[in-house]
Parts: C-alpha cells; sequence; structure tokens
C-alpha cells in the first residue's frame, strides 16, 4: 500500500529520516523499530573527520529551531571501517549524505561509498549553509551544482540523490541543471539561512552568527518548493522541511514528493517517523487509496 | 534502555517564587536511574516552545516507579511546566546521560541554584555504599536554594549564602569547610561556581566531577548541538556528559 520507488531503490514506505537529524539510527534504536522505516540518511560525511563549529550551535525560534553544527563528522574512513558495519545490516535503505568543500573531495567520498555493498544510494549535499568553504556554494549557481553532480556521476553507479537549497532564486533552475547532469533524484530543502539575537546579552545566539533554520516554519515554503520542481523535472523528488506528522508529509507527496524525509521532528518525539507511517496507512484507508502512489502528484 | 513514556504527576510542590518540584510516576516499571542522569521533558501547548528542556533526575524512589524533578522558572518553558498540576501527563524520554561516578571516601558535593538538583540522587547512592557526604550548597540568599532540609538526611548539609541568610556569608568557596581533606568533588550549578569548585580541586589534586548544562536540542546524541570541546574533540553533553572530569575540558577552568 506505502510502497514507493526513487529511482532503483525500493522503498517501504515513502518516510525516511533527514540527514543531520538522526544520527546513524542507532540513537533511535531504543525508541522504534528502524526496519519500519522506508529509509535512514545518516550525517553528513567528509572526507577528513571534522570538528564542525564552535558552540553554540543550536537556538530555537518560532516554530523552529537554527543550528550551526557546521558538518562535524567522523570521516569517509572512519564511516567506512567502523560505522558501516554496525548498521549495514539494518533491513531499511541506509544512506549516506556527502559533503565537501571541493569536487574532489565529493568525488573522493562517493567512490568510497560505492564500495560499500548494503549502501544503495548517496544524497550529494550541496546545500549546507553552515561550512565557510563550499557546501550552499555549489547548490547556489546552477554551473557549479551540474559540475559537481557530474564529476560525481563519473565515480558513482547506484542511486545518486542531490539535496538542493532553498535559498536560491530558483530552485527550479538548480533542479534542472543537476538533472541534466546525471542525478537520478532531488530532495529538498535543506535549512534556510536564517539568524537569532539575544537582546539581553545583546549579541547573536550561534557562535557562527547566520545557521539553519528547520522545523514547522519552513514547511510552506518547503512544499511550495517541491511543487514547482515536481513540476519542472522527471526524476523523482523526495520532500523535506518541518514535517511533523501525516498530514505534513502528505502535503509533499501530494505536491509530487515520492517520498518524505522527517527531520527536526525526531528531536520533539523520537518515535514520530513510526507515528507518521501508521498515519499514513491510516489515511489510506479512510480514503480507499490502495496504492500511496495514486496521490503523488495529484495538485 | 532509554525510553519515552507518559509519566504521572503525583504531586507538585512550589517552593518560592522561582522553583517548583514535581514528582512523577510511572505508569509501569521505570528503568534503573543513575545519579547526575537526566529526562527531556515534553512542554505542551506552548506557542514558543517546540523541543523538550532537559532537567536533572532530583530524586528516585524506586519501589514507588517515582522520580522528582527540581525545576527553576526562567523562561517560556519552564513557566509552561510550573503550570502542570497534579494527576496531569508529563512526556518523558529518560533516563539520559552518563551520570557522576559515586567515587571516593570522603566526597564533597557542591551545588548552587538548580545544580542542587542532582545532588540529592547522587547523595543517597553515596549512602548507598555507605559513605555519607559532606553537601555544600550555595546561593545568594536563602531563598534561592530551593531545597535544603532533604539534604541533611544523607550527608553534613553546609550552606553559604552571599547575604548572610543562613549558613556561613559569602561563595561556597570561601566556606570555612570548603578547603577540608576531601578525596573527591562533584559539583553542579552556575558554570562560574563550577569552575572556582574545578580550579581548586586541581590545585588540591582531588578528582572532580562537573555537570554541565549546554543548549541541547535533542538530548539523545543525534543533533550534535550540545558539544563541548575537549582533549577528545567536541563531546555531546546529552550522550558522553553532562558529567565530565574538568580535566579532560579545553579552555573551560
Ligand atoms: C543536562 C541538563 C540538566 C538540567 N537540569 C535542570 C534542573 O534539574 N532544573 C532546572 O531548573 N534546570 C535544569 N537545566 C536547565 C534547563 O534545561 C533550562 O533552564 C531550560 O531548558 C530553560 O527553558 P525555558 O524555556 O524556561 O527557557 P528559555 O526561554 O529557553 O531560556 C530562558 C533563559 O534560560 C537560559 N537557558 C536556557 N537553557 C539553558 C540551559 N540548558 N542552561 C542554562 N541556561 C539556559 C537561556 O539562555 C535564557 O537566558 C538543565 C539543563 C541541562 C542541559
Ligand atoms: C541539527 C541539524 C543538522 C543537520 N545536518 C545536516 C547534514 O549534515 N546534511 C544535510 O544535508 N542536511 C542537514 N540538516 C538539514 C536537514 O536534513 C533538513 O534538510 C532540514 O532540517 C529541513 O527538514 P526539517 O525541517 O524536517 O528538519 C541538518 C538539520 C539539523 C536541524
Ligand atoms: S542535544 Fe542533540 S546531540 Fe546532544
Amino acid at each position: 500500500m506505502l510502497e514507493t520507488k526513487i529511482h532503483n531503490l525500493t522503498l517501504k514506505n515513502p518516510v525516511m529520516t533527514a540527514s543531520g537529524t538522526f544520527g546513524y539510527g542507532e540513537e533511535f534504536a531504543d525508541f522504534i523499530d528502524l526496519n519500519r522505516l522506508g529509509g535512514i540518511v545518516v550525517k553528513g560525511t567528509t572526507g577528513e573527520r571534522r570538528q564542525g563549529n564552535a558552540y553554540p550551535r543550536m537556538a530555537e525560534t518560532p516554530s523552529g529551531m537554527l543550528n550551526a553544527v557546521g558538518l562535524q563528522n567522523v570521516g569517509v574512513d572512519t564511516f567506512c571501517e567502523k560505522v558501516y558495519d554496525r548498521i549495514k545490516d539494518l533491513d531499511t535503505n541506509v544512506i549516506v549524505n556527502v559533503s565537501g568543500s571541493s569536487i574532489e573531495e565529493y568525488c573522493t567520498v562517493a567512490e568510497k561509498i560505492n564500495a560499500l555493498e548494503n549502501i544503495p544510494a548517496i544524497e550529494l549535499n550541496i546545500s549546507c549553509p553552515n561550512v565557510k568553504k563550499g557546501g550552499m556554494g555549489f547548490g547556489t549557481n546552477p554551473d557549479m551544482a551540474a559540475q559537481v553532480v557530474s564529476e560525481v556521476r563519473k565515480v558513482y553507479d547506484k542511486t545518486l540523490i542531490v539535496k538542493l537549497t532553498p535559498n536560491v532564486t530558483s530552485v527550479v533552475d538548480i533542479a534542472k541543471a543537476v538533472e541534466q547532469a546525471g542525478a537520478d533524484s532531488v530532495s529538498l530543502i535543506n535549512t534556510m539561512l536564517g539568524m537569532a539575537i539575544d537582546v539581553e546579552r545583546q549579541r547573536p545566539y550561534l557562535s557562527t552568527i547566520t545557521g539553519g533554520l528547520s522545523g514547522p516554519c519552513v514547511k510552506p515554503v518547503a512544499v511550495r518548493m517541491v511543487w514547482q520542481v515536481a513540476h519542472a523535472v522527471q526524476i523523482p523528488v523526495i520532500g523535506l522541511g518541518g514535517i511533523t506528522c501525516a498530514a505534513d508529509a502528505l502535503e509533499f507527496l501530494m505536491a509530487g514528493a515520492k517520498a518524505v524525509e522527517v527531520g527536526t521532528a525526531n528531536f520533539m518525539d523520537p518515535t514520530v517517523t513510526i507515528k507518521i507511517i501508521e498515519g499514513l496507512e491510516d489515511y489510506c484507508k479512510r480514503h480507499k487509496i490502495n496504492d500511496i502512489n495514486e496521490i503523488i502528484g495529484i495538485i | 534502555m532509554k525510553q519515552i513514556t507518559d509519566f504521572r504527576i503525583v504531586e507538585r510542590l512550589q517552593l518560592g517564587e522561582h522553583y517548583f518540584m514535581l514528582k512523577v510516576q510511572h505508569p509501569d516499571t521505570m528503568q534503573p536511574i543513575q545519579p547526575g542522569q537526566f529526562v527531556e521533558v515534553e512542554v505542551k501547548d506552548s506557542r514558543e516552545v517546540m523541543l523538550r528542556r532537559p532537567i536533572s533526575i532530583h530524586d528516585v524512589d524506586a519501589m514507588a516507579n517515582t522520580m522528582s524533578l527540581l525545576i527553576q522558572i526562567v523562561g517560556n518553558g519552564t513557566r509552561k511546566l510550573a503550570e502542570l498540576k497534579v494527576g496531569d501527563k508529563l512526556n518523558i524520554i529518560y533516563p539520559l546521560g552518563n551520570g557522576f561516578s559515586v567515587e571516593g571516601k570522603r566526597p564533597l558535593l557542591v551545588g548552587g541554584g538548580a545544580g542542587t538538583a542532582p545532588l540529592l540522587h547522587l547523595a543517597k547512592c553515596y549512602n548507598e555504599k555507605g559513605v555519607r557526604p559532606v553537601i555544600l550548597l550555595g546561593g545568594r540568599t536563602a531563598d534561592l536554594i530551593p531545597v535544603k532540609e532533604p539534604f541533611a538526611q544523607y550527608g553534613e548539609l553546609l550552606i553559604a549564602t552571599d547575604d548572610g541568610s543562613m549558613g556561613e556569608k559569602g561563595m561556597v568557596t570561601q566556606h570555612s569547610r570548603f578547603a577540608d581533606d576531601y578525596d573527591h568533588i562533584a559539583t553542579c550549578g552556575p558554570t562560574p561556581m563550577m569552575k572556582a569548585v574545578a580550579r581548586h580541586a586541581k590545585e588540591k589534586g582531588i578528582a572532580c566531577e562537573v555537570s554541565l548544562e549546554n543548549m541541547m536540542a535533542c538530548g539523545i546524541g543525534a543533533c550534535l548541538c550540545c558539544v563541548q570541546d575537549t582533549q577528545e574533540g567536541h563531546k555531546c553533553v546529552c550522550k558522553d556528559g553532562p558529567v565530565f572530569d574538568p580535566l579532560t575540558l579545553n579552555n573551560w577552568m
């Protein structure tokens, strides 16, 4: 009933977790059966181990939060040698979010992940607002976005998802450019660049001054962008941004997403993904829908 | 194992203007809890608050399946939690973090403000090992030390207040008994207080544990928002802490 496809990937349901909000999945194993998820997108992984930005890295804002984690991660080699073994036997799609500061770094990471049998896809993060070099730079210019995708395409032969930033004037132009360059799917949105000031202390809340906004407050923007992109490209679209319940997920599906990712909501309720899956099942029953694909892109 | 559970509030105590205590009961069998561990509580029906709030576990009654939370009202979330009444449900993720080691034969526990919270369960755990700690609590005024008497049951209770309204006048580090011969110090409270305590411990070569209160989003090691800079790189206060040996922290003391 809930099965969907993203290129060569079969998802038992359209609910995945968003990179950077779900660790390597293990952090949630006490709370939910990870095997019930459609997919898990693990933490952004770079060529070398990264320390990320200085504390404080988080500020709560109305119906959302700003983060400036800055891609803290163990690096691709430690991921392959240590982390992979712990998560490779999960009965779900484990997808690695690949980040970098240069085209070479993206390619090195992608090539190493390509060799891991049980990682069926990568999500190329060309949209992180929290790193000084690269990151969002690649995702805000159609030519550069196309360039990094076509280079990665040469070394990566499984499902290549490209994650897009909302911090652009035309997300459709970027989506078309990465489709042309060989992406198998696009996911959107990453966080929106934002800022908050502690007026009592008269300084910004984040050590980096600006950071990435996520949570329910970004959802209408994300739904709009997913709808625009879904109408402009042929490849499957994955929608995310502010999803906290089945109705939110359905908005993205109706706007044209073949699957969704849940991010910040995992912090509020570590069992939220399962509730969303059950909510989708319930919705299909109530509306006599046999196959969730019937409602994908109906708007 | 970590759990997400609807606890029921079985007792609520207002402790002066700024503090209140909630005793909450597990519907079934509560998980074992180490001293110094904390919970992430949900704040319902708030326009401003989306994320959970981390709160230390103040007291535990395993037989009754209850724990107590001592909460200081500082902002929107804690103000909303203060409205909870007996009988209400409180959704809690627990037990989180590492906890104190409960080591030493002559331990000193130093608390300030809301930081006194985890020290009660800690004092009890020392008692279970046959050790009676010295417990030194500080605050600007007596009113700002929310819980005092219950500590006297589990150790020698000493008080320091800035205005001299109770105990000795001055800061905890100026208390006449602060520099006694202890073999272990555990502290939780305002950062300047913990730093002063940790510096003293370092000078005297006494083992020390501090409990940090970095801002958290998830509380379970997933978001990497709560990091502290340590000799082994950024560590999550929610998962690798909140209790740390201050000697392992970079640029902290
Ligand atoms: C591991 C841990 C254990 C804690 N245990 C307790 C406890 O037992 N009792 C208790 O009363 N509080 C405890 N705290 C602090 C408590 O989490 C914060 O006071 C609370 O989150 C504030 O929420 P709020 O919405 O009321 O305030 P907000 O509106 O979020 O903030 C109001 C003010 O409080 C400050 N503040 C917010 N969060 C923190 C924090 N984590 N540390 C210090 N200052 C903060 C803000 O900077 C701001 O100035 C603990 C924190 C941690 C990390
Ligand atoms: C703490 C935090 C860390 C994140 N880290 C990453 C990351 O490493 N790579 C990435 O592509 N997106 C990262 N994101 C963005 C999310 O995956 C997601 O795109 C965004 O938060 C919007 O979804 P949400 O509103 O459901 O959280 C992060 C978000 C948060 C809140
Ligand atoms: S609060 Fe999310 S990792 Fe500590």
